[in-house]
């Protein structure tokens, strides 16, 4: 698979790391009052589609760099890429 | 009509015109105590438990392409019962037992062999991890033994004991352990099934479920609607597509695992090696061609076919674990779903909705769980109670914090 990084052009798949849904960018409050219930969403459950998917990958033999890659889990055929803003690398 | 050496015998004689399908090919009835969704090994051996053992005759097991074209299909065949903690390994020795009696109880040569399953070790630590595991082992009533680099030696004298990044210093050998052959495994289940009255339904897709004000009362197929007191589900790569019908997010996500074939050669491996510094794994199948595997594809996939960095790393184990490997010619290789859930333990467990109940998350090794998983079902399914061996396979364990995660990676399923 090659996933088209937003700087550096068409890269081999292998380069990366895969961590899972992109949805972990969206960490719940941890002050709030549901918190333990929202944790346990966020931690373990995953809408594991059949289809398109957002996903994280880690650029870890490149730039170092998180993308969300749009790819579809049924065909492999990777629709798109964007850098995660705000990501540490 | 049962099966003997006797029947061969006069079939042979009668130019074997008296062979019959080994199970009917009935249309759904409009209702059944039990609907089982699913016809592959789990599905298959919990209808056969719940009519053989649990008294359940008004069952039906729907399928949605033909049987045995799912993992039960197309696994590499490994029965073990080789795991370390409390949750896991009653429940797996439990299947091996009912391994052992296999053939006999459902009439079919589903070729069980226990040639041993031998785990290489290549440290200090991962000697004393070993030697933990077969304790454990050992306490569940399982058999264990620790060998050193002799004893591997001699059983196996074509491994690559020079290798000076990865040496083996020995290995944890369950003699026990084996294969069998995985579609004998589903035609007997299916065919003792149907002997006792159970439906075995195929091309028939389910595509919701009848829920009313929390309770299921039975599916939505492409044949129509079926109703049912209670509906088990046992669709494994397919578990988290399937369950969100029914409105619900499982802690489990679904990747492809890849095996791998040669051609056919002279008996060199008689039993099950596992490389323990990389993943790999190598059996040799009764025809001859050697079965191999490693990793799964690292990312979500319903593909049911993998890439080429994962063949580059099993060829690669296998290069560095037996070197004569790479005279041999790759004939093929495929790929399954894996339904991995987020501990790398199974859940057998009711669901939120009442009548509805889940059987998932087996990973890669659902193989060997084929009989225990079908008989725990079953009688979760009949009796409303878990059976004492898969009581930790609870669905809400991850609230709970009784997560049993043997590898102790945490909540990355492709890692498990
Ligand atoms: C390459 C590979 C190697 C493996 N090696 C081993 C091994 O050595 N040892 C081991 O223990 N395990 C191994 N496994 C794992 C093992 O095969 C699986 O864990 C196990 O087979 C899963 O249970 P099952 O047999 O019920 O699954 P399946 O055979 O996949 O059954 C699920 C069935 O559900 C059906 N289904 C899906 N959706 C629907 C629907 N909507 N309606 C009706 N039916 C539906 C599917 O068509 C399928 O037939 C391996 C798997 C693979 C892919």
């Amino acid at each position: 698979m090659l996933i088209p990084h937003p700087i550096l052009g068409p890269r081999d798949a292998q380069e990366f790391t895969y961590l899972g849904d992109a949805r972990l960018l969206e960490r719940p409050d941890g002050l709030a009052e549901d918190a333990p219930a929202a944790f346990h969403d966020y931690v373990y459950l995953r809408d594991n589609p059949a289809g398109v998917h957002r996903e994280l990958w880690y650029h870890e033999h490149g730039d170092r760099s998180w993308l969300v890659v749009t790819r579809d889990t049924v065909t492999h055929e990777i629709l798109g890429a964007d850098l995660v803003k705000g990501a540490a690398s | 009509m049962t099966y003997s050496g006797f029947r061969i015998l006069a079939e042979a004689l009668r130019g074997h015109r008296g062979w019959r399908p080994l199970w009917r090919d009935p249309d759904p009835q409009p209702e059944y105590d039990i609907i089982i969704v699913g016809g592959g090994g789990h599905g298959l051996s919990t209808a056969y438990y719940l009519a053989n053992v649990f008294g359940q005759a008004r069952v039906a097991v729907l399928e949605k392409g033909w049987l045995g074209s799912g993992n039960i299909g197309r696994n590499t065949t490994i029965i073990r019962s080789n795991y370390l903690l409390p949750g896991n390994q009653p429940f797996y020795e439990f299947s091996m037992k009912l391994w052992e009696g296999l053939e006999q109880d459902f009439n079919l040569n589903a070729m069980v062999s226990q040639r041993g399953v031998l785990n290489l070790y290549h440290s200090d630590g991962q000697r004393d991890a070993y030697r933990r595991r077969g304790n454990a082992m050992i306490l569940s009533g399982a058999d264990a033994e620790l060998l050193d680099q002799g004893q591997v030696r001699e059983m196996y004298p074509f491994l690559n004991f020079d290798n000076a990044r990865f040496p083996i210093k020995g290995g944890l050998l369950q003699r026990r352990g084996g294969t069998a052959r995985h579609d004998g495994v589903a035609w007997g289940y299916a065919r003792g099934a149907d002997r006792k009255g159970v439906d075995i339904i195929q091309n028939c897709e389910v595509t919701g479920f009848l829920i009313e004000n929390g309770v299921c009362h039975g599916v939505e197929t492409t044949r129509g609607t079926i109703k049912a007191g209670k509906v088990g589900v046992a669709v494994a790569g397919s578990t988290g597509r399937v369950m969100a019908r029914a409105g619900m997010r499982l802690p489990i996500e679904s990747f492809a695992l890849q095996a791998f074939v040669t051609e056919g050669l002279k008996p060199c491996i008689d039993g099950v090696i596992t490389f323990g510094a990389g993943h790999f794994y190598v059996s040799q199948s009764d025809k001859g061609g050697l079965v191999f595997g490693g990793d799964i594809d690292s990312y979500n996939s319903y593909a049911q076919r993998g890439n080429l960095p994962v063949v580059e790393d099993v060829a690669e184990g296998g290069m560095a674990l037996m070197p004569m490997i790479g005279r041999a010619r790759l004939l093929r290789s495929w790929g399954g779903i894996m339904d991995m859930s987020m501990d790398g333990t199974p859940i057998i467990d009711k669901t939120p909705v009442d009548g509805l109940y889940l059987n998932a998350g087996w990973c890669y090794g659902g193989f060997k769980a084929t009989p225990a998983s079908g008989y725990c079902f079953a009688h979760l399914l009949a009796r409303d109670t878990p059976h004492p061996t898969a009581e930790a396979m609870r669905l809400d364990r991850f609230e709970t914090g009784h997560v049993i995660d043997e590898k102790g990676v945490g909540a990355q399923p492709n890692l498990h």
